[in-house]
């Protein structure tokens, strides 16, 4: 009888747990209201608050081991959220990167920018395919950009410390085609020049980007004339003319992508249609937005993944120390609450008041979780050699709302586990014997 | 020692909360095994006695660049230069353009620049002879279930053949097995003869060009010398070079993934934190309960010091318990999360070193969190104890 209640408690909990999972904000809400108007309410349940009153009014004598559960949650929920914000600031800036109404074309069954090459007859093949828009002289309002990796300097590095960048070579028209990008000191390069502007990502990076100084790009000197933002994956990129950046790696006329600005989202469509079945090229076409996204899919999904397996050890653990800590809770109370019970208090209210306090020590402890990791990582800025590119994204961590709020439901979820069996318990124990507890 | 069954039935005394805290604490150990893991594999990487006889020569312009292939008989005229090989770097992918396997053309004698990848001699023989012949890692092979003898057909997402077409058939002609854990990445990976490859490409796609050479060293203590004497054959060229013994080029490499150390110091810096306060809590309760039972000790003749070393030894006990749990465990899982991950994720087994550090961690946090409840009980007055003030 007992195993069968046990198991049920089991089934309970895994159900209630896969449910909490799922649950919106909303729901949470309307749970809340409707459990203080239950509180409220019914008999049953101001005895539940009147419970709860006296455990928590007593909660500083048990100071020391209610801490724990507190310190022990937040300690899970910091790491968890920690190390979320770090897959979503990196998913995020690609995301930004991109829009849908402009189209990236590339060599056919290339995963990435990288592995492509498009000759000079296909890009003139590309720029006439109909949906590009054209600016004031009529021109067709795309750049043959050309992808290539260079070693520079580290900052904060030793001597040797070199790190990848991704220099991307443009046409005229990358500027129309990404409003994003704008120049914030010095000017642009002039075309034809080895005149090179750096991303604002880069030069927080890397060593002597900044206009004025000259650089080496393996056994060339460029000039450094002006930096960018663009607050996206750009940001990371060191930009020349295409022309040159092409010359200097010894590409020739080929280069790795067209990009496009189509006339509106829905020119997407025809752009494709017309490009996918041109006998004269084999490309694949997608939006620069669905493109960049795509990039981002698998790193970020390797570091939720670890995110969430490192949450769950660390969570287990706590669980635990909250069983600790509320078991013993329970049996200093064991007296107390059994002359309650032999006043005529049910099992239920009990149940609910030590579940109670568990749980506002797991929020309390979910909080100084969320807020301790939204102070240290917010904003800090983390790089990655990124798939697809040939240089580093730098990217920020951010903490979310959406973020801290799961943080909050692990916290409550730890919460609930760790203080449903210690109430059992104490609803269970016979009063007798608990009376003569000491 | 004397004592040991004391100890064992003091830790026992509240079974619940001992199993309790033991799981809290195999929890955080078992996070300390993985990460460990993590953090060794990347240490790990190109480290091997071998591979400081290794250097690599790539292009000082981008590791995307390419070499010219004569570069690789002056390499060899570098005084201690004991052998020279190349590579290439040809992107295959197998069935999806992109399902990537990670697949070098090389030159004939680039296998035996490592000597911790055991290839069959059958196979080596059958490789050499054989044009479209290719050697497959076992993960690889037992990850699509290929056998020797085998056709099987790659994609390369880059180079075109001289039809113009971008699908290459290959033979399986040996499998090999990296027998280190530095080199682990080459049961993975797939060589094919350059030669070949050269051959069979679109003319103006590769022209007699290699991604990188590979050269073993006579002394590994002239390693630096020979890697700038080797750059400085190719300085002011359009080919400047760049060459850094394995272990320096790869730790470049993982730095370059993310500051991975940071993120797994500051894991464990909250994972041990909490431990502390978990286990230290547990022991507070444990000597509070037992106040009186302490003061029957002392009035049996146990020394303060005696009383000191028992609860100090009951922690430490606690902890270790729990932590040899967790890292056995993490023994357990590595394997399971490495082939769950399909190849992305490659850990090493814990390692001894990486038991001796958890150990010496586990032995601290008892001692330190035995540290309060020992001192009290050894400062504790036998009369007050019994009589429960």
């Amino acid at each position: 009888m007992r195993f069968l209640f046990n198991l049920f408690v089991l089934v309970v909990l895994v159900v209630a747990l896969l449910v909490w999972a799922q649950l919106p904000w909303y729901a949470v809400l309307a749970l809340v209201v409707l459990f203080a108007a239950w509180m409220g309410l019914s008999r049953r349940g101001r005895q539940a608050a009147s419970v709860t009153g006296v455990g928590i009014s007593t909660l500083r004598q048990r100071l020391g081991s209610s801490s724990v559960v507190v310190i022990g949650i937040a300690g899970v929920v910091g790491v968890l959220v920690a190390l979320l914000a770090m897959g979503e600031g990196y998913s995020e800036t690609l995301r930004k990167t991109g829009s849908d109404d402009t189209a990236i074309v590339l060599r056919g069954g290339s995963a990435s920018e990288v592995s492509s090459v498009l000759t000079h007859d296909s890009i003139l093949v590309i720029e006439q395919a109909p949906g590009i828009a054209r600016d004031k002289q009529g021109k067709p309002m795309t750049s043959g950009e050309i992808v290539v990796a260079a070693n520079l300097p580290v900052r904060g590095g030793g001597p040797d410390d070199e790190g990848s960048v991704q220099v991307r070579g443009v046409d005229d028209q990358a500027w129309a085609i990404r409003p994003n990008a704008k120049i914030i000191a010095g000017r642009a390069f002039q075309s034809g020049m080895r005149e090179l502007v750096v991303g604002q990502g880069a030069q927080r990076q890397f060593v002597g980007l900044q206009p004025g100084h000259e650089v080496k790009l393996g056994a060339q000197t460029w000039n450094v004339v002006g930096v960018f933002a663009s607050g996206d994956a750009y940001d990371s990129e060191i930009w020349g003319d295409a022309g040159v950046v092409a010359e200097t790696y010894r590409r020739g006329s080929s280069r790795t992508s067209v990009f496009a600005k189509l006339t509106d989202a829905k020119a997407m469509d025809t752009f494709k249609a017309t490009l996918a079945s041109d006998p004269r090229v084999q490309v694949d076409v997608d939006t620069t937005l669905n493109y960049f996204s795509k990039q981002s899919e698998g790193m970020s999904k390797v570091m939720r993944v670890m995110g969430i397996t490192v949450g769950l050890i660390m969570a287990i653990g706590a669980i635990f120390g909250a069983l600790n800590t509320m078991f013993a809770a329970v049996a200093a109370r064991a007296r107390e609450i059994a002359t309650l019970r032999a006043m005529g208090f049910r099992g239920v209210p009990v149940v609910v008041a030590v579940m109670l306090e568990t749980m506002l020590l797991a929020l309390l402890g979910g909080l100084i979780g969320g807020l301790l990791a939204w102070l240290i990582f917010n904003g800090w800025t983390a790089s990655t050699l990124a798939t697809g590119t040939t240089g580093q994204l730098a990217f920020t961590f951010k903490v979310t709302p959406g973020l801290l709020w799961e943080g909050l439901k692990w916290a409550l979820a730890i919460g609930f586990v760790g203080g449903l069996f210690p109430a059992l318990r104490a609803a269970r124990l016979p009063v007798t014997t608990a009376l003569r507890e000491l | 020692m004397k004592y040991f069954h004391l100890i064992w039935a003091a830790l026992f005394r509240r079974k619940t909360r001992t199993v309790l805290t033991l799981v809290s604490i195999a929890a955080a150990f078992l996070l300390f095994g993985m990460l460990d893991a993590v953090r060794t594999s990347f240490d790990q990487a190109g480290k091997s006695a071998n591979g400081a006889q290794r250097l690599q020569t790539g292009s000082k312009l981008s590791f995307i660049d390419t070499l010219p292939q004569g570069l690789g008989d002056k390499i060899a005229g570098v005084h201690g230069v004991k052998s020279v090989a190349y590579a290439n770097w040809f992107g295959g992918a197998y069935q999806d353009p992109h399902n990537q396997v990670f697949t070098f053309a090389v030159s004939d004698n680039y296998i035996d620049q490592y000597p911790e990848v055991q290839v069959g001699d059958d196979a080596r023989k059958a490789y050499l002879n054989t044009r479209t012949g290719i050697l497959v890692g076992e993960k690889l092979m037992e990850k699509y279930h290929w056998k020797v003898g085998d056709k099987i057909p790659l994609q390369s997402n880059i180079f075109p053949q001289q039809d113009g077409s971008k699908n290459w058939t290959f033979d399986i002609v040996g499998v090999m097995h990296p027998a280190d854990q530095s080199v682990a990445f080459y049961g993975q990976m797939i060589l094919m003869h350059w030669k070949y490859f050269d051959d069979a490409v679109m003319k103006g796609y590769n022209d007699g060009h290699v991604g990188w050479y590979v050269t073993r060293v006579n002394d590994v203590n002239q390693a630096d010398q020979i890697a700038k004497a080797i750059d400085a054959i190719s300085i002011n060229s359009d080919h400047e070079t760049r060459t850094q013994t394995e272990a320096a080029a790869t730790a470049s490499w993982m730095k370059q993934l993310a500051d991975i150390g940071l993120i797994v110091g500051s894991i464990m810096g909250a994972v041990f934190f909490t431990l502390l306060l978990l286990t230290g809590n547990t022991m507070m309760q444990a000597v509070r309960e037992r106040t009186s039972e302490l003061a029957v000790l002392k009035t049996l003749g146990f020394s303060d010091r005696d009383v000191l070393a028992m609860v100090l030894a009951e922690s430490v006990l606690l902890v270790l318990l729990g932590g040899v749990v967790g890292i056995a465990l993490a023994a357990m899982l590595i394997p399971v999360v490495s082939a769950g991950s399909g190849g992305m994720l490659n850990l090493p087994t814990v390692g001894a070193d990486s038991w001796l550090l958890g150990i010496a961690l586990m032995l601290a946090i008892g001692a330190v969190v035995g540290a309060i409840p020992a001192w009290r009980a050894m400062r504790l007055n036998i009369v007050d104890a019994l009589a429960g003030r």
